[in-house]
């Protein structure tokens, strides 16, 4: 019998995709968890003093002292990709973590409620998602000035309006359930029901979008050290290194090669829990 | 009356992961032209797989053993684009929901039209024309001003009328019906059921209806196969069945239809469930639920005509058992196949 | 009034109120900067005196509400009002710097257009090696940061091939061939990363699509492969991927603004930037409104489009 490539499968597809989200999130865990052991043990880690000038060593390739070479103030590209990275994470994680811990009660009430408070939470948070992102960012930290704080607290008001808004609708699909109307039946109070029913059911695709939002504020973060916005000197910053790398672009591509690579791994890592995670949770696709 | 369709010892077997799943064991059946066939069975029993590997539309993960002979020639292993050029001309399948039957972007005239030149080399007029008479002919009103609309412009019944007027526009001579009127009210059922029987009638088209509905059974059907777990169990005529039934399985169904004769209190249940088909019993698969069950039924027992007409797979019929004792041969090639299914 | 019309007009009226909303909204948003525009502008100069006199000449030392009903006044007349510094109309810097972000926009969005569709139509459509590869192509270009893609398309192209120039523009009017030339490292490391996106969108929506109960009686129907994936699937599937498409669009004409800076490119997105830090109001709240406009009407044309695709949508039925 030929085989027709069509996805119907009679049996059980969401074995196959429960499978391979397992997988993904595994591999991926995998990673970012050797990533954040990285960053925790920076200081253990790294084989030299991350600011140390040596005049002597410029420009070193690849090499046994300095596996990621030397740039061009003879300091050890490694140790400053690991130190950066510490930064810069820090600031990722932290950004969606400030996002998530605003977003969600205001999503949340906005869909569980509805009506008036809905529109009243949700107009202001759509205008802000009209704004361009990079941006929004780059107004805010031009009110009150460069920093990684504050880096930080611009890409947390990117995000809050794109978690705001999933989590409203999966609260709106969560209280359209029957189970809802039981608990309302039962005389459990609004915020009770909120809470304890309707939160702990819809906060799914928020997490799964929560993981993937970690890899690009990386991303972000990186783009605005790099615009001279973000980490200031002597805070080490992927973004910065990137923008030095480019003065010695073709004499030691190195420098510029490794802190790149470094954003694209953890983002490609946060990507990987995030589709593993949205595999698990629905396997069919159907709030995507 | 010459057999049209010929479905001789198939089986269906999925790769999902790791496991096998066994859907469709050992499968033999033959159906006469002109005849309305009844596959009943409860979800899960394999006639829909049946039906597809018929069609050749199973998903890639399935391997299908066995012939299946349609106006003689081999489907199994047919390759594709002879297949293709079979579905939609002489076979021919509807499905269940009428709802997500066609598509939502195209106006439904049109996909019949699209059905018609698929498989004859007509102009976009013809086509058209005949696409109408066929809305018309399933009996869909102002035919000609709804062929333009859009699938979601008609209601359910309507959809599942341009359905078969799609499955029919080539004449098919086999027609598979899959649950067609399970996802309708009881008012329109009988209406689209009316219209099976009138194609029966004036094109001389087979159909195998593919249903759980007894009464549907009862109304339309000539003959009727009941199908547990995968496996084919009774085959009958409609009358014999209802009045008749050997197989304890078809007994079962048929005593668990509430009457109005019945008393109050519980329904008539089937004990036990449905098995796992990645780990099917190794003989008869009705076995474990079974009130009459033996030492044999461990063994799958070969499907014999106890009557002319009515065929039955289990240890208690002679015709079962004189089958099982024809030739040791037979017997082991029954046990091995037993086993592995 | 045909239906569409129809939609096309209320979504037009609706778009009004949120331009107005908005622009308020910018308005507010740019006056809460700390930091005197006069000072900056005047420099060394900035004296209290000439400080206070500026001040007066540019209407600052009037409430925020009658500065902003004085900016709205003027937009209606086309007038945005002037760059505090050059004394530059902003009108005229916009016209300047827009077309060069609407070409980046355009022809980055073309080419990942034209690479993303088909790659992930066919790899939704054929399982097998094309697949693997664009699973790839789609890992790498979600992941990897834009501006960095951009630096080592410079290295290999400049640096060592010496082929494209890293650097520059030159308007496509005065010489289209060199605009090209210059254009071509950003719009490819834009189009990279947008054909990305672009392709796993396909790819999901076709799947989606193609394990869908019609495209399986499509089958049943004998119709060819071919009208099935390019006909009945990907019209039914081009809702997400539109919707995407569009409003990729919208991000990109925001301003792309690294790419913007890495290229030297004098697009919108780097006039902002620079505004904002030299705390030049007038050009922010001109180029954030005018960019947000285009945003709003890029967002339009893409339901409109998407109408078109699906009848459902236009009726107001979910798609």
């Amino acid at each position: 019998m030929s085989a027709t490539p069509i996805a119907v499968s009679v049996v059980a597809p969401r074995r196959f995709a429960i499978d391979s989200g397992r997988r993904k999130t595994r591999i991926g865990v995998a990673i970012l968890g050797m990533l954040v052991l990285i960053a925790i043990f920076a200081p253990l880690l790294a084989p030299h003093d991350p600011d140390a000038i040596e005049s002597g060593r410029v420009l070193r390739g690849l090499g046994f002292s300095h596996p990621f070479g030397s740039d061009a103030l003879g300091r050890d590209v490694l140790s400053r990709v690991i130190f950066a990275f510490r930064v810069s994470l820090s600031v990722a994680v932290g950004s969606v973590v400030v996002a998530f811990v605003v977003g969600i009660p205001l999503g949340l009430v906005a869909g569980y409620r509805g009506g008036w408070t809905d529109t009243v939470i949700m107009r202001p948070v759509d205008m802000l998602l009209a704004l361009p992102a990079l941006l929004l960012a780059i107004a805010l930290i031009a009110i009150v000035g460069p920093g990684s704080l504050i880096a930080l607290l611009s890409i947390s008001v990117i995000y809050v309006p794109i978690l705001a808004r999933v989590i409203r609708s999966s609260t709106l699909v969560v209280t359209s359930q029957t189970f809802v109307e039981g608990a309302r039946a039962r005389g459990a109070s609004s915020r009770r029901i909120a809470v304890r029913h309707v939160l702990p059911n819809a906060i799914g695709p928020t997490i799964v979008q929560a993981s993937v939002l970690m890899g690009f504020a990386l991303q972000i973060e990186a783009a605005l050290s790099f615009l001279g916005l973000g980490a200031q000197p002597p805070t080490p910053s992927l973004g910065v290194m990137l923008a030095d790398g480019r003065d010695v672009l073709t004499q030691a591509p190195w420098v510029e090669i490794f802190p790149g690579l470094a954003i694209a791994i953890t983002v490609l890592a946060f990507n990987l829990i995030g589709d593993g995670l949205r595999e698990r949770l629905d396997p069919r696709g159907v709030t995507r | 009356m010459t057999a049209i369709l010929e479905i001789d010892r198939v089986d269906v077997r999925f790769q999902v992961g790791n496991t096998d799943v066994s859907a469709v064991s050992d499968v033999s059946l033959q159906i006469s032209e002109g005849e309305i066939f009844g596959l009943v069975g409860e979800s899960g029993c394999g006639k829909t797989t049946l039906a597809l590997a018929l069609i050749g539309l199973l998903p890639g993960t399935a391997e299908v053993q066995g012939a299946i002979r349609f106006q003689g020639r081999d489907l199994v292993g047919l390759p594709d684009d002879q297949m293709r050029g079979l579905r939609g001309d002489r076979i021919s399948m509807v499905f269940q929901d009428p709802m997500t039957s066609l598509d939502p972007c195209f106006a439904v005239g049109d996909q019949v039209a699209e059905t018609i030149r698929a498989h004859r080399p007509v102009d976009r007029r013809t086509a058209r024309d005949r696409a109408l008479q066929l809305l018309h002919d399933v009996g869909i009103p102002e035919a000609g001003r709804r062929y333009g609309d859009p699938p979601h412009h008609l209601s359910g019944g309507m959809r599942q009328r341009v359905v078969i007027a799609t499955a029919v526009a080539n004449e098919p001579a086999l027609l598979l019906a899959d649950e067609p009127t399970t996802a309708l009210d009881v008012t329109i059922q009988s209406q689209v059921l009316d219209l099976l029987r009138e194609l029966r009638r004036t094109h001389h088209t087979t159909i195998l209806l593919i249903t759980h509905d007894l009464g549907v059974v009862a109304q339309l059907c000539d003959r009727v196969g009941v199908m547990y777990a995968g496996q084919l169990v009774e085959v009958a005529p409609v009358e014999e069945i209802f009045r008749a039934p050997r197989h304890p399985y078809t007994q079962a169904l048929l005593a668990a239809l509430p009457t109005a004769a019945q008393k109050r209190g519980a329904l008539r249940v089937i004990e036990g469930r449905v098995p796992d088909l990645s780990d099917p019993p190794p003989g008869c698969r009705f076995a474990p639920r079974c009130p009459h069950r033996m030492t044999e039924c461990d063994r799958v027992p070969p499907i014999a005509a106890e009557a002319p007409d009515h065929l039955v797979a289990c240890w208690l019929s002679e015709a079962t058992q004189a089958a099982a004792g024809t030739s040791a041969a037979e017997r082991s090639a029954g046990r091995s196949r037993g086993a592995s299914a | 009034m045909s239906a569409r019309a129809q939609f096309v007009g209320r979504r037009l009226l609706l778009a009004i109120p949120v331009l107005l909303a908005m622009s308020a909204f910018v308005f507010l948003m740019i006056h809460l900067v700390p930091g005197d525009p006069v000072r900056t502008m005047l420099g060394f100069r900035a004296t209290p005196a000439n400080v206070a006199k500026v001040r007066q000449q540019l209407g600052l030392n009037h409430s925020l509400f009658a500065q902003y009903a004085q900016w709205m006044g003027g937009i209606a007349h086309g007038d945005l009002g002037e760059d505090f510094i050059s004394h530059t109309p902003v009108s005229t810097l916009l016209a300047q710097r827009l077309p060069v972000t609407v070409e980046l926009t355009v022809l980055s969005m073309s080419l990942a257009i034209v690479i993303g569709v088909p790659l992930g139509v066919r790899a939704a459509a054929t399982p097998g090696w094309v697949r693997k590869l664009t699973e790839g192509f789609v890992v790498a270009g979600i992941a990897i940061p834009d501006f960095w893609l951009g630096i080592m398309l410079v290295l290999l192209f400049a640096g060592i091939m010496h082929v494209l120039p890293p650097s520059g523009y030159v308007p496509f009017l005065q010489d289209p061939l060199l605009n090209l030339r210059y254009m071509a490292l950003p719009v490819l490391t834009l189009a990279f990363g947008e054909a990305a996106y672009i392709l796993r969108t396909t790819r999901g929506a076709m799947e989606q699509t193609l394990s869908t109960p019609f495209v399986l009686f499509a089958r049943a129907r004998g119709l060819s492969e071919r009208s099935i994936v390019f006909r009945h699937t990907l019209r039914n599937a081009a809702v997400p991927i539109v919707t995407v498409i569009g409003i990729q669009f919208g991000v990109l004409l925001g301003g792309a603004i690294v790419i913007e800076y890495l290229f030297a490119l004098p697009g919108i997105g780097r006039l902002i930037v620079t505004a904002i830090n030299q705390r030049n109001y007038t050009v922010v709240q001109g180029g954030v409104l005018v960019v947000a406009t285009l945003f709003i009407l890029v967002t339009l044309f893409t339901d409109v489009i998407v109408g078109l695709v699906d009848p459902r949508v236009q009726e107001g039925q979910t798609a």
